[in-house]
C-alpha cells in the first residue's frame, strides 16, 4: 500500500483524565489485553501500511514500552516500520519553540518526517476510537475519486445533550463534501460523524502545513476543514461497522462492556485476516480452581480465579480471591483482590490491591474508578 | 564477524515420538503442543534464554516444517539476535558425503562446524522431548567448578521406573563411576534427564573417535558416555530438584498437562522469573457465557466457553457448546465441541469438530484408558468414539457407519 500513516497518540486525554493521569490516550489499556492503539496500528498494518508515525505529547513512556520495536505488529523493519515522533523542542528558546497542542501544530512538527515519506497518501487517524476499519478500501476509494481529502465517516445517532465535541460532515449523492460543521446540539437525529481517520495526499498535506504556518491556523479540523472545506475536493469514506469513541469514564465502561456482545466482538476481533496486534506478554494461560464461577465475562491470560466473576472484564494476570464476587467490572493488569471482597461498577487501573473483605460499588453513569497501584 | 560465546547450546529435535501417534504424524515431537499456548520446545528453548544462553542450534529431522516455522527467527525466545541466536540445522549435503542424522551423536558431529564459528568452551546438549524449568548455568557453574570433561543433569526417580532411564552410579562427589542405560537391575536412582554439558575439545574429540568406530550407533547415552568412562574422563552428575517429565507418550503427555491445575500447580507456569516464552497468535481473551461452568482448569485466549470444563487443558480458539462436557482432558488448539457432546479422559488434536451429542471417551474412573482422537476431524453428531483407542479418520469412518 503506497501510503504512510500518521497516529495522534495524545488527542483528547483529558475527557479521560483518571485513566490518562500517567499515560497517553494511545496507551489507555481496553478489552482485556489491548491499548487503544492497537486499533488503530492494527487497521494500518491489516491494510499493509507499514510505515507509521506516532505523534507524543506527554507521558509516552508507557507508550514507548508497548510499542518497543513496533515486532508485535510486524513493524519492525528496515524501510518503514513504526517510528514514535516526540514533541519536537530546539534548544534555542524563541517564539515558535512551544509544545503543540492541536493536530495541526503537531504535523507542522513533524514536517520533516512527512517530507522524507516516499509514500503518495497520508492516512491521519486519532486513537481514541476503537474500530476494525479496512484502511485499503479508504485509501483505494481516495486514489480512484481523485479527492485531495478523504474523511472517514459514520452514521451514528446524535442527541441534543450531547456534550462532546462531534463534527458532522454532509455529503452529496457523490460523496462530496457539502459542509463541515460541529455539532451546535439544535437537533436530534442521525447523523453522519466525522470519526478523526483521514486520507489525504502526501503533497496536499505538505502544501497546507506550509499555508497553515503562512496564516497562523492552528486546528486541523476548525481551520482547514470547517472554515475552508469547500476549497479542498473533499470527499467522505462511509464506515458501517462498530465503532466506539472513547470520551470520558461512562464511555470507556460502556464501550468496555460492548466487548461482552457476542456480535460487537466478532466484528472487532473476528474479522477474517484482520486480527487485532498486540504486545505479547506470555502469560501463562488462566486457571480456574475448584470454586470458581464466570459469567458472560472475557478473561485475558494469566488470571487466576478462585471467586465469582459475572459480566466483567479481566486484564491478564488479575487474581480473584475465594469467596470474592466481582459484577459489572473492570479489572486492569496484575490487579489482586482478597477473600469475601465485593465489586461492582469498579474501574480499577493496573497493580491495584483489593484486601480482604472490601466492598466497593460505582454505578454503570458513573463507575468507582480506582488510581493505578492503589491499596484499598 | 562472528562474537566468541562462552556457550554454545545444541538441541536435538529431529525425533518423531512414536509413541505419541497421531500427534506426531505431521510434527516432531518437539513441536507437540501443550499447556494451553506452548509447544514442548518452548521449555527448553526458555531455560536457555533464561539460562543467558543466547546461540542455540536446533537439529531437526524429522516432519520439520511446522517446528522451523514455530521456531522462525527466535524471536518470541529473544533469539533474533545479530550475533548468535537460534538457528535451525537441518541434515545438509557435504563435499563428501550427504547422510541423515544416524544418531543424537552424530547429529552434533555433522554440526561440529556450527559450533566452532562461536568458539565456545561448553557446549549444553539438550532434547526436545521434556517439560522442565531448569537454570542451565548453576549447571555450568558445577562443571566448571569440578573440572569435568562432561557433567550430566540427573533427576531422582523411584527405583521401580530406574530401569526405564539411563542410571548413573556416582560416588560421593557426584562423580560417575558407572553408567547403565535402562538396566535391569538398577543400582542408583539417579536418572539422566538427557541435558548434558560437555568441554567442547572433549567433545569434539569423542565425536570424532565414535564416527570412525564401526558399529556404533552414534548415541551419546549409547556411545560416547561409555566411551568417556573406559578412558577415564572425570564425569559428574548434577542433580537437579524440581518438576521433569518425559512427555514421550500419551499418557505421560497428559499426566504433564493435569500438573498444571490445581491451587498450587506441581507445574507452576506462572513464575515471573522463570517465565517459559512461545510463539503467539493474535487472539482476542477467552469468553465464558452465561451458564458456563469452569472448574479446575486453564483456559487460553481465543476459547469461547458456554459448557462445562473440569479439570481440563484448553489450548487456543477451543470453543465448547452449551450443554457440552468436557472433563479430564486435553484439548488442543481450535477444536469444537458441538451442542450437548461429552470428552471424558481424552486427549483432542488440533482443529478436530466433535458433532452435537456425540461422545469421545468414557468417564475417566470407569475407563480404560486415554482415548486419543486426531486432527482436522469431523466427528458425525451422535456418534461415540469409546475409550482407550487411538481414533484416526479410518476409526472415525468404520464408527460413524455403525
Amino acid at each position: 500500500m503506497n501510503a504512510v500513516g500518521i497516529i495522534f497518540s495524545s488527542i483528547n486525554e483529558k475527557s479521560v483524565y483518571e485513566l490518562t493521569k500517567q499515560r497517553t490516550m494511545a496507551s489507555v489499556p481496553f478489552g482485556c489485553r489491548y491499548r487503544l492503539i492497537d486499533f488503530a496500528l492494527s487497521n494500518m498494518v491489516n491494510s499493509d501500511i507499514t510505515h507509521v508515525g506516532i505523534i507524543t505529547h506527554y507521558n509516552y513512556q508507557s507508550l514507548m514500552d508497548h510499542i518497543d520495536t513496533g515486532k508485535d505488529w510486524d513493524l519492525a523493519r528496515r524501510h518503514g516500520g513504526v517510528k514514535i515522533l516526540p514533541p519536537y523542542i530546539t534548544a534555542f528558546a524563541n517564539n515558535s519553540n512551544y509544545l503543540y497542542s492541536t493536530r495541526l501544530e503537531a504535523l507542522i512538527s513533524i514536517r520533516d518526517f512527512i517530507a522524507d515519506c516516499k509514500e503518495d497518501v497520508v492516512v491521519l487517524s486519532d486513537c481514541d476510537t476503537v474500530c476494525n476499519l479496512d484502511l485499503s478500501a479508504m485509501v483505494e476509494q481516495h486514489i480512484a475519486s481523485g479527492a485531495d481529502i478523504t474523511l472517514g465517516v459514520k452514521s451514528s445517532y446524535v442527541a441534543q445533550d450531547t456534550t462532546r465535541a462531534i463534527t458532522i460532515v454532509n455529503s452529496d449523492d457523490n460523496g462530496k463534501v457539502t459542509e463541515v460543521v460541529d455539532y451546535s446540539g439544535m437537533r436530534d437525529g442521525f447523523e453522519d460523524v466525522y470519526i478523526r481517520v483521514l486520507c489525504i495526499g502526501k503533497k496536499y498535506l505538505e502544501e497546507l502545513i506550509t499555508d497553515a504556518m503562512a496564516h497562523g491556523y492552528t486546528s486541523f479540523t476548525k481551520d482547514i476543514l470547517i472554515r475552508n472545506y469547500q476549497r479542498h475536493d473533499c470527499r467522505v469514506f462511509k464506515f458501517d461497522g462498530y465503532l466506539a469513541t472513547i470520551r470520558s469514564m461512562t464511555d470507556y465502561f460502556r464501550c468496555s462492556m460492548d466487548m461482552l456482545d457476542p456480535e460487537i466482538r466478532r466484528s472487532i476481533f473476528g474479522v477474517r485476516n484482520r486480527p487485532v496486534f498486540t504486545k505479547v506478554r506470555n502469560s501463562s494461560p488462566a486457571s480456574y480452581t475448584d470454586g470458581a464461577i464466570v459469567r458472560n465475562s472475557l478473561i485475558a491470560d494469566g488470571c487466576v480465579i478462585q471467586g465469582t466473576v459475572e459480566n466483567s472484564i479481566l486484564f491478564r494476570g488479575v487474581k480473584v480471591g475465594k469467596n470474592t464476587h466481582i459484577k459489572n467490572s473492570i479489572i486492569m493488569q496484575d490487579t489482586i483482590t482478597g477473600e469475601n471482597v465485593y465489586l461492582n461498577c469498579v474501574v480499577t487501573d493496573k497493580n491495584v490491591v483489593i484486601r480482604d473483605g472490601r466492598v466497593l460499588s460505582g454505578h454503570e453513569t458513573r463507575p468507582f474508578f480506582i488510581d493505578k497501584g492503589s491499596n484499598v | 564477524m562472528i562474537t566468541k560465546k562462552e556457550t554454545v547450546a545444541m538441541l536435538l529435535a529431529g525425533g518423531q515420538g512414536s509413541r505419541l501417534h497421531l500427534l506426531t504424524q505431521r510434527i516432531a515431537k518437539p513441536a507437540v503442543p501443550f499447556g494451553g499456548k506452548y509447544r514442548i520446545i518452548d521449555f527448553p528453548l526458555s531455560n536457555c534464554i533464561n539460562s543467558g544462553i543466547d546461540t542455540v542450534g536446533v537439529l531437526t529431522q524429522y516432519q520439520p516444517l511446522a517446528l522451523n516455522e514455530y521456531i522462525g527467527n527466535g524471536q518470541p525466545w529473544d533469539m533474533d539476535r545479530t550475533y548468535g541466536g537460534v538457528m535451525t540445522l537441518p541434515p545438509y549435503q557435504g563435499q563428501q558425503r550427504a547422510d541423515w542424522y544416524k544418531g543424537t551423536a552424530n547429529a552434533i558431529y555433522q554440526n561440529l562446524q556450527f559450533i566452532d564459528r562461536y568458539d565456545p568452551e561448553y557446549v549444553v546438549i539438550l532434547s526436545g522431548d521434556h517439560i522442565y524449568k531448569m537454570d542451565y548455568a548453576e549447571m555450568i557453574e558445577a562443571h566448571k567448578k569440578t573440572g569435568a570433561a562432561c557433567t550430566i543433569a540427573v533427576f531422582d526417580v523411584p527405583l521401580e521406573e530406574a530401569s526405564r532411564f539411563g542410571i548413573m552410579t556416582t560416588d560421593e562427589s557426584m562423580r560417575i563411576t558407572e553408567f547403565a542405560e535402562k538396566p535391569k537391575e538398577p543400582k542408583s536412582t539417579k536418572a539422566s534427564m538427557g541435558v548434558y554439558v560437555f568441554s567442547r575439545d572433549k567433545l569434539a574429540a569423542y565425536l570424532e573417535a565414535d564416527e570412525k568406530t564401526e558399529n556404533s550407533s552414534n548415541d551419546f547415552g549409547k556411545n560416547i558416555i561409555p566411551a568417556m568412562l573406559n578412558a577415564g574422563e572425570k564425569l559428574y552428575a548434577f542433580r537437579f530438584e524440581g518438576y521433569w517429565k518425559d512427555v514421550g507418550t500419551i499418557d505421560s503427555l497428559w499426566e504433564s498437562n493435569m500438573d498444571l491445575l490445581g491451587e498450587r500447580p506441581v507445574l507452576n507456569l506462572k513464575d515471573r522469573e522463570w517465565r517459559i516464552l512461545s510463539r503467539n497468535d493474535a487472539m482476542p481473551p477467552h469468553y465464558v457465557g452465561q451458564g458456563a461452568v469452569i472448574n479446575n482448569s486453564i483456559v487460553t485466549e481465543g476459547c469461547e466457553i458456554y459448557g462445562t470444563v473440569i479439570n481440563s487443558v484448553l489450548s487456543a480458539g477451543v470453543i465448547v457448546e452449551a450443554g457440552a462436557v468436557v472433563r479430564d482432558s486435553v484439548i488442543l488448539g481450535n477444536v469444537t465441541v458441538k451442542a450437548d457432546a461429552t470428552v471424558d479422559y481424552s486427549v483432542i488434536d488440533s482443529d478436530t469438530v466433535i458433532g452435537k451429542g456425540a461422545s469421545v471417551g468414557k468417564e475417566m474412573a470407569s475407563s480404560k484408558g486415554i482415548t486419543l482422537l486426531g486432527g482436522s476431524l469431523n466427528v458425525p453428531d451422535g456418534v461415540s468414539v469409546p475409550d482407550a483407542v487411538i481414533c484416526d479418520n479410518n476409526m472415525l469412518t468404520e464408527l460413524s457407519a455403525k
